[in-house]
């Protein structure tokens, strides 16, 4: 599609007008934000970036993975152990061989790093899991979620097995994670935008169709994944450097549950999606988590209420399946450019108006 | 212990894999069933179980005799696999297999977390009668825990009266038919909803009669306790065939051979991997087999 000058100007306006609230946003959280919020938008922009990364893949290829949790794992404990001081290592990881038990990685380093150990797992993976198709390969990433669990508490000279893992730096600031977040966004929209995220899409749309013209399925099925690998490893490994402390336990069913709901909701394929959906269910389950210790309406107490949050998640996605089973947004996108044409529009119309009237007065 | 590799060691891993692989028989049944009938991976059937076991509990607690336990379980179980078919499954039923999916997850998750909200996420105790955890010593090391055989024994029944019904009867007729041809069957006049109801009804039942026996095994019960045992279900039947009764019954045999042998055979620094090998298990027969060991049904490949 060509863009006349005059509407890619409103475009461009539109997007330094958003990066200006966004960033005017975010300083005003750094600022002025109170410890609370700002744990809120560094969650939400982690959330963000494992729900794109799982859309990346899932929605442009309709291949259902609910083993990326598994990454995230990889990711945290990759860059957990590179940037945990030598000193700590000696007391926490007594057992952890030589050129790990003395290394000390800076943090973007070992973020990084995390993200390669993801993408090189999945690509070990990936090769052979892709070439299945439908709820097969949901459920051999699931079979994969699972080992990789079973290897975190086995792994005891690596992770500390099922005890927490504690001592992590926490370098993860809200710029740090707004930063990758934006990348994550933008590689996102440039893969879906791109020759490879069409051949990806049409081969979701028409497996017979898309290889009939060409498109390889397996390889771009595996390019998509392992690009939704590597952010999801950094995701972990902000994560793993936001809570400093965590066990394998975070890295299992509920985690999974959470961020395929967030996708849904915002719609499988969409990223722009994916945003509005991790705010919508990120906003009700810390509203039921507020819930959870308990409720007192008049003289009436509701005891402590634990799994409200999980039991809400649970209605909300039942509902979607069964009324709304494209999500909020399907696979479209909210875009600058329809709100640039209006304006465009709108701005024609206000100049044409003002001629027509001089014209006028000219006339007689 | 036995030595390993003696005989004695050889007849005790076959005790073993055979009272294991009698509840993931039962349990894989369940699996097999709904998926025959609706083509849905049915997450929920391990808070079928876990359901099962907490109103077991809760009848226990009232003081009713065993006998009556064990048949609530069973029915409780049944009466739950009914209602969730009713109202999780039925609207949804004919939409994309992966929102299939992704339903039974929502109702497997609002289940357990229920269960937390009404009794505590805490581990209980679940008192048996020493009728199910005494160990009997038949001769020279082996061991033989009673359970085992009562596992066993309640398989062989269980499944055999369904190998009948399945085959003898018009209404066992009628869900092979279901399986095979949703729309021819409807054609000849079967009735799928009820053919579904049954499947989940009687699927249900038997993952409560597992439940009595895994509970006897584990001595206690909580809320999550239904998720390993239900995945290990599903590796039962993809190594059988995914979706046939006769796969689910020889995969989860199999798996509890498999499981009891890698226990035996591995060194004691890597036994805590054996759930990892299992899983590598299912990985590797979908890529080789994905109709499993039996052949029958021949999963797309791209």
């Amino acid at each position: 599609m060509r863009m006349s000058l005059a509407h890619r100007r409103w475009v461009w306006a539109l997007r330094a007008l958003l990066a200006l609230a966004l960033l005017g946003a975010g300083g005003a959280v750094a600022r002025w934000g109170g410890a609370y919020l700002q744990r809120l938008v560094i969650l939400f922009l982690i959330n963000l970036m494992l729900v794109v990364s799982l859309n990346l893949f899932t929605g442009l290829t309709g291949v259902f993975s609910l083993g990326h949790v598994g990454f995230m794992a990889l990711g945290a404990y990759t860059s957990a152990i590179l940037t945990l001081p030598p000193a700590l290592k000696a007391v926490n990881l007594p057992d952890l061989p030589a050129p790990l038990s003395n290394v000390t990685l800076p943090f973007l380093p070992a973020l990084v790093a995390g993200g390669l150990v993801a993408t090189a797992v999945a690509f070990l993976i990936g090769i052979p899991v892709l070439r299945l198709s439908g709820h097969f390969v949901a459920v051999a990433t699931l079979g994969f979620l699972i080992i990789v669990r079973v290897v975190l508490i086995n792994a005891e000279a690596f992770t500390r097995g099922t005890r927490t893992f504690t001592g992590v730096p926490p370098a993860t600031t809200l710029g740090w994670a707004a930063l990758w977040a934006l990348l994550n966004l933008y590689v996102a929209m440039r893969v879906k935008g791109s020759a490879l995220g069409l051949q990806i899409r049409a081969a979701r749309d028409d497996p017979w169709g898309a290889q009939g013209v060409g498109v390889a399925l397996g390889r771009v099925r595996l390019v998509a994944f392992l690009i939704s690998a590597f952010f999801t490893g950094v995701a972990g490994g902000l994560w793993a450097h936001f809570l400093t402390a965590f066990s394998p336990n975070a890295f299992y069913f509920s985690k999974t549950f959470e961020i395929v709901v967030m996708m849904i909701v915002g719609g499988m394929g969409s990223i722009s999606g994916s945003v509005l959906g991790t705010l919508l269910v990120m906003g009700s389950t810390e509203l039921l988590r507020n819930l959870e210790p308990g409720i007192s309406i008049g003289s009436i107490t509701l005891g402590p209420l634990y799994g409200l949050s999980q039991i809400g998640l649970a209605i909300l996605l039942m509902l979607l399946i069964a009324f709304r089973r494209q999500g909020l947004l399907g696979d479209r996108e909210w875009g600058l450019e329809p709100i640039a044409e209006r304006l465009g529009a709108w701005w024609e119309g206000r100049r044409a108006e003002r001629v027509s009237l001089r014209v006028r007065k000219a006339d007689p | 212990m036995q030595t390993l590799g003696s005989l004695e060691f050889w007849i005790q891993q076959g005790i073993n894999a055979l009272g294991l692989g009698s509840q993931y028989a039962l349990m894989a049944v369940g699996l097999a069933m709904v998926f025959a009938v609706m083509r849905l991976i049915n997450f929920a059937h391990g808070t079928v179980m876990m359901a099962g076991a907490y109103i077991g509990w809760l009848l226990l607690q009232r003081g009713t005799p065993f006998p009556l336990v064990a048949l609530g379980m069973v029915l409780g179980a049944a009466a739950l696999g009914i209602a969730m078919e009713r109202v999780a499954y039925r609207p949804v039923r004919g939409a994309p297999d992966v929102a299939l999916l992704l339903n039974s997850f929502a109702v497997a998750v609002l289940l357990e977390n229920l269960a937390i909200l009404i009794f505590s996420p805490r581990s209980r105790p679940f008192p048996m009668p020493e009728i199910l955890t005494q160990v009997l010593h038949p001769g020279g090391d082996l061991f033989l825990p009673s359970i085992h055989l009562w596992a066993l024994g309640g398989a062989l029944l269980a499944l055999t009266a369904l190998a009948l019904f399945v085959t003898r009867t018009r209404l066992g007729l009628a869900m092979r038919a279901a399986a095979e041809n949703p729309t021819a069957a409807q054609l000849m006049g079967i009735d799928i909803g009820k053919v579904t109801l049954l499947a989940f009804a009687i699927g249900s039942a038997m993952a409560g009669l597992a439940v009595l026996f895994w509970t006897a095994h584990v001595g206690t019960i909580n809320p999550g306790m239904g998720f390993e045992p239900v995945l290990k279900a599903f590796v039962a039947c993809v190594i059988g065939g995914f979706g046939t009764i006769p796969g689910a019954v020889l995969g989860g045999y199999l798996l509890g051979a498999l499981e009891i042998f890698l226990q035996g055979i591995l060194p004691s620094g890597v036994v805590g991997y054996r759930d990892a090998l299992v899983y590598a298990v299912l990985i590797l027969i979908l890529l080789a087999r994905p109709g499993g060991v039996l052949g029958y049904l021949e999963a797309e490949r791209v």
